[in-house]
């Protein structure tokens, strides 16, 4: 089956249901770790950082503005409101995503550990039923492979340089290790998500396939290998989160809390 | 719809530049996939370099200006599309030759195989040993490079 456009999704409620969940799940987590990149403006260690972070945090943001696009042809939900206004609780990106960033190691972690999954997850949505998101991440995934190469390539230095640097990897690691799976999450709908094509794999196979590709980076690197990943917490593909996407939230809505009408 | 019209909406197009890089056109640079002429109405389909391309808004109205100038036409319609997604493929022999006057290095052909060791020719002297300093740079779809023979960064497009 191929759902060519939104008014065909229409005329299915639950495949628009379940499309839309996914449509909020891509675009927050990209919104949420835009965000974040963003907040090593001025402050990266290198300028050669600031100016990299600046540029993909530009990227990361602008997929969700295509997500929340999607969203608006779907069921006429204004991209804007869905930015800034929306409840932490109806947010579905993962917890890993709202995370404060931490230091650098832990940082390029998260980037790390959030980037191949992303590219798993993409790499299933290219034959998505719904052809809107089929193409959308087609571009995106020509865009995302400089973040994913840029990303690999700090967190095996970061390592391999040994001392004070891989004893925070490695601290990075332990920490952020017990809120990766909630990336895999698909939330409530992901039966339907799987049925009806609109992503290929399902959360066990997204998992076992970040797994097979961790193993050797952190075999290479010198990493210790943290074993088999814990269930969360907190499932932010249902609406679950942490005290740190409200603080994120509040700083990204500052501006347009303070004058609605505000262009820039 | 004559020839004629349509031959003056890509001569209208051809003076819509890029923001950041005025010497190159848009049509240069690959994004116009079409411009259909009916009646009094254009509609131009383009498509971004990247996702996130802040200046959309900007082309959008450029565009919209440039073609209001042509007598007869009264309503453009400007839509962005990503399929065909735009590829740094696209970008015209011309388009290419205005980058690299600009001091923008032209992007490598996208079947290369890692930008991290691919680094084209230097746009100030020619030469070929440079090296990469940033994959990122002051625009989404521009990289930094060092080139080792004039001893001066330059900046390339990416290959997406």
């Amino acid at each position: 089956m191929q759902v060519k456009h939104a008014e065909q999704a229409q005329t299915n409620p639950r495949y628009k249901a379940a499309v839309r969940d996914l449509l909020l799940q891509l675009a927050d987590d990209e919104l949420c770790i835009g965000h974040r990149d963003s907040e090593w403006l001025g402050l990266a260690p290198d300028i050669e950082e600031d100016v990299a972070f600046s540029s993909i945090a530009q990227d990361e943001v602008g997929h969700a503005a295509f997500y929340l696009n999607l969203l608006r042809d779907l069921d006429g939900e204004d991209p804007d409101a869905a930015a800034f206004f929306r409840k932490s609780r109806d947010r579905r990106n993962a917890v890993l995503a709202e995370r404060l960033n931490g230091d650098w190691a832990e940082t390029i972690v998260r980037r790390y550990f959030y980037d191949v999954f992303d590219e798993i997850r993409t790499e299933a949505l290219r034959e998505s039923s719904y052809v809107p998101l089929a193409r959308g991440v087609a571009k995106i995934r020509r865009e995302e492979r400089y973040h994913l190469m840029h990303f690999q390539l700090w967190f095996t230095r970061l390592s391999a340089a040994g001392g004070e640097a891989r004893e925070r990897m490695n601290r990075a690691v332990e920490g952020l290790w017990p809120e990766v799976k909630g990336c895999f999450s698909l939330g409530g709908w992901e039966r339907q998500l799987v049925a009806s094509a609109v992503i290929s794999l399902d959360s066990n196979e997204m998992e076992r396939r970040w797994l097979n590709r961790m193993k050797p980076v952190f075999a290479q690197a010198g990493l210790q290998w943290p074993g088999p990943l814990p269930m969360v917490n907190q499932d932010g593909r249902c609406g679950a989160h942490s005290s740190h996407l409200e603080e994120l939230l509040q700083t990204m809505g500052e501006v347009v809390r303070q004058d609605p009408a505000a262009r820039w | 719809m004559g020839n004629g019209r349509e031959t003056e909406v890509m001569r209208a197009l051809q003076e819509v530049k890029d923001p950041e890089i005025p010497a190159v056109s848009i049509l240069e640079l690959g994004m116009v996939n079409q411009a259909t002429v009916t009646g009094h109405h254009v509609r131009v389909e383009v498509t971004p370099t990247f996702v996130g391309c802040p200046a959309l808004d900007w082309i959008h109205g450029q565009i919209v200006e440039h073609l209001k100038k042509i007598p007869g036409i009264e309503e453009v319609e400007v839509v962005f599309v990503i399929d065909p997604p735009w590829t740094s493929d696209r970008i015209t022999l011309e388009g290419r030759r205005k980058l690299e006057s600009f001091g923008i290095a032209p992007p490598p052909k996208t079947e290369d195989p890692d930008p991290l060791n691919t680094v084209p020719r230097c746009p100030y002297c020619g030469a070929d040993q440079g090296e990469v300093k940033n994959l990122f740079g002051p625009t989404a779809c521009r990289s930094i490079y060092y080139c080792k023979h004039c001893r001066q960064p330059f900046e390339g497009m990416k290959a997406v």
